[in-house]
């Protein structure tokens, strides 16, 4: 047992941690990238398209009438999951780029006027940039950014001047999946509130590792990826204040986010149905719903606890072994995806080797090249934890990345 | 398949002390390329002579993959006609493609390379510094 979660019991309900890679007990250190899915999860979605399968809100059958119950059932589940009192607040889609991209374009480029700024932060994923990009190239206004403090931490001292009365947008990770870095969220949420900007967190890391209370810490839009919370691929959504929902443009036009449609012009449903065009993802949301039963059942204060017990112990025998960590060293601080670099060793090598001896972690720019840039490294290796870790696997991957330093003689 | 068929002695061996690796003042083809899956970063240099390949160095960064498989290409096509290193760099996509059966006789210790194409995401890797040797040489000359 670490902290608070029985992790022995836990693998148990992972089928695919008893296989072996390369005739090796697979060691899966990249949850940041997708998590694993528990048995629970795979059987729902099983069950759905054995028992249930059928296309939402248009059958008037006991079919239909029963997919879209366990449909929007997810949807009140991922809802009360993040806090929100209103399900009517959280649209699906897949996942946390597509959730940007729909603010982007719905709310963004609506609001946005040439002069005025979106701020980010240095540490940004590019899926809470590139969109902004868009955005600011299509109305004239101007991207600004956040830098991070030597610790990894966000440097906040020069906050007053960065959010401005222009300010009109703050976009923020809620937990750098590089870094793992957890920007004070109420803190900014607050500053932007008092400037007349909206607050956009990308919690494409922190949803999965940590409780996530939308209403308490006043986020008016969270991205949310399923598959790297325990739920399938192309599952999760976006949460949105429901007045912010209101004013925005939907996205994609299409069947089933009509009300009344002529040759000429059209009428759209309320929120969230007037951004859900076409068929949804429906297995796989309500495959989420089952993620979230997992997740609620072991209770997210003592996920967190687990993940920062694991989190510290991975800093400490990395900087052991010789590595350089990046990002904050407290674990109060930061969540568990661990960036770091190892003697001079290339990532891409390192990951190559430590594939070999089963042990599966990322190498590259982690979808953040501006963050490489201030960091000053082409890519680094990133070992990332979850629920099923141990401290076992942590010691699997220092004791690889001994091999690789045989191999390199570095 | 065992990690040393990869990471062959001689490949760590261009890797910890790359060949040719200069800039080259006064080399008139010059290209940079770079591949954003690892950030390897490559700008190779050139200097013809009477229609051979006086001098070719490479300057850069990145895995050992992608900086061996540089220095080997600078050693394997100094010396040759133009035409003859266009051969040997078609012939070395061909290996890394796995379309055309390595000839150790004209590929040499660059057949080392061949364990490269079992991994198909670090193949890119391995043809870098050719791609850029192929557009330097097939550009336009460096002002």
């Amino acid at each position: 047992m670490i902290g608070e979660l029985d992790v022995a019991r836990i693998r148990k309900d992972f089928p695919i941690l008893e296989r072996r890679v390369h005739d090796r007990p697979l060691v899966y250190l990249d949850s940041s990238n997708t998590s694993q899915k528990p048995r629970q999860v795979i059987d729902r979605v099983s069950e759905f398209y054995e028992r249930h399968n059928a296309n939402l809100y248009r059958g008037v059958y006991e079919l239909s009438e029963e997919a879209t119950a366990m449909f929007e059932d997810a949807r009140a589940r991922l809802a009360r999951f993040i806090g929100a009192s209103d399900p009517g607040s959280v649209i699906f889609n897949r996942g946390t780029t597509e959730s940007t991209n729909l603010v982007a374009h719905g709310y963004a480029r609506k609001v946005l006027r040439p002069g005025d700024e979106i701020l980010l932060t240095e540490m940004e994923h590019h899926s809470n940039l590139v969109p902004w990009q868009f955005a600011a190239q299509a109305t004239g206004s101007t991207l600004r950014f956040i830098p991070l403090a030597e610790d990894g931490t966000l440097d906040l001292s020069g906050l007053e001047s960065l959010l401005t009365e222009r300010t009109k947008l703050l976009g923020v990770s809620g937990m750098s999946n590089v870094l793992g870095t957890m920007p004070p969220l109420e803190r900014l949420a607050a500053a932007a509130h008092a400037v007349g900007a909206v607050i956009v967190v990308d919690g494409a890391q922190l949803v999965p590792h940590a409780t996530v209370d939308v209403q308490a810490l006043d986020i008016d839009f969270l991205t949310i990826s399923g598959h790297k919370m325990l739920g399938p691929t192309a599952s999760g959504g976006l949460y949105g204040r429901r007045e912010l929902l209101e004013r925005m443009d939907p996205f994609l036009g299409g069947g089933e986010m009509i009300l009344e449609v002529y040759p000429d012009r059209s009428t759209f449903k309320a929120p969230p149905w007037k951004f859900e065009a076409g068929t949804m993802n429906i297995a796989e949301e309500i495959g989420l719903a089952a993620a979230i039963e997992y997740l609620e059942e072991l209770g997210m204060p003592a996920v967190r606890r687990h993940e920062q017990e694991i989190t510290a112990y991975a800093i400490d025998r990395l900087t052991e072994a010789g590595a350089t960590v990046f990002g904050p060293r407290d674990v109060e601080q930061r969540g568990g995806a661990v960036s770091f670099w190892f003697k001079d060793i290339h990532p891409h090598d390192l990951a190559q080797i430590l594939d070999q001896e089963g042990v599966c972690i990322r190498a590259g720019h982690h979808c953040a090249q501006p963050l490489m840039r201030v960091l000053g490294v082409p890519a680094t290796a990133r070992a990332s934890f979850y629920i099923y870790n141990s401290t076992d696997e942590v010691d699997a991957l220092v004791g690889a990345l001994e091999r690789a330093e045989a191999i390199f003689g570095a | 398949m065992a990690l040393e068929e990869l990471y062959k002695e001689v490949i760590l061996d261009h890797y910890k002390n790359p060949r040719n690796k200069r800039d080259l003042p006064g080399g008139e083809l010059s290209c940079a390329l770079n591949n954003p899956l690892c950030g390897d970063q490559i700008t190779i240099h050139a200097r013809l002579d009477d229609g051979r390949m006086a001098e070719v160095t490479f300057e850069g960064s990145g895995c050992s993959i992608s900086q061996a498989s540089a220095s080997m290409m600078t050693e394997a096509v100094t010396g040759r006609s133009l035409e003859a290193a266009k051969r040997l760099a078609g012939e070395f996509r061909g290996m890394m493609e796995g379309v055309v059966e390595p000839d150790e006789a004209s590929l040499g210790d660059l057949v080392a390379l061949k364990g490269v194409v079992k991994y198909p995401v670090r193949i890119k890797c391995a043809v870098l510094a050719w791609d850029a040797f192929q557009e330097a040489v097939s550009g336009p000359a460096r002002s």
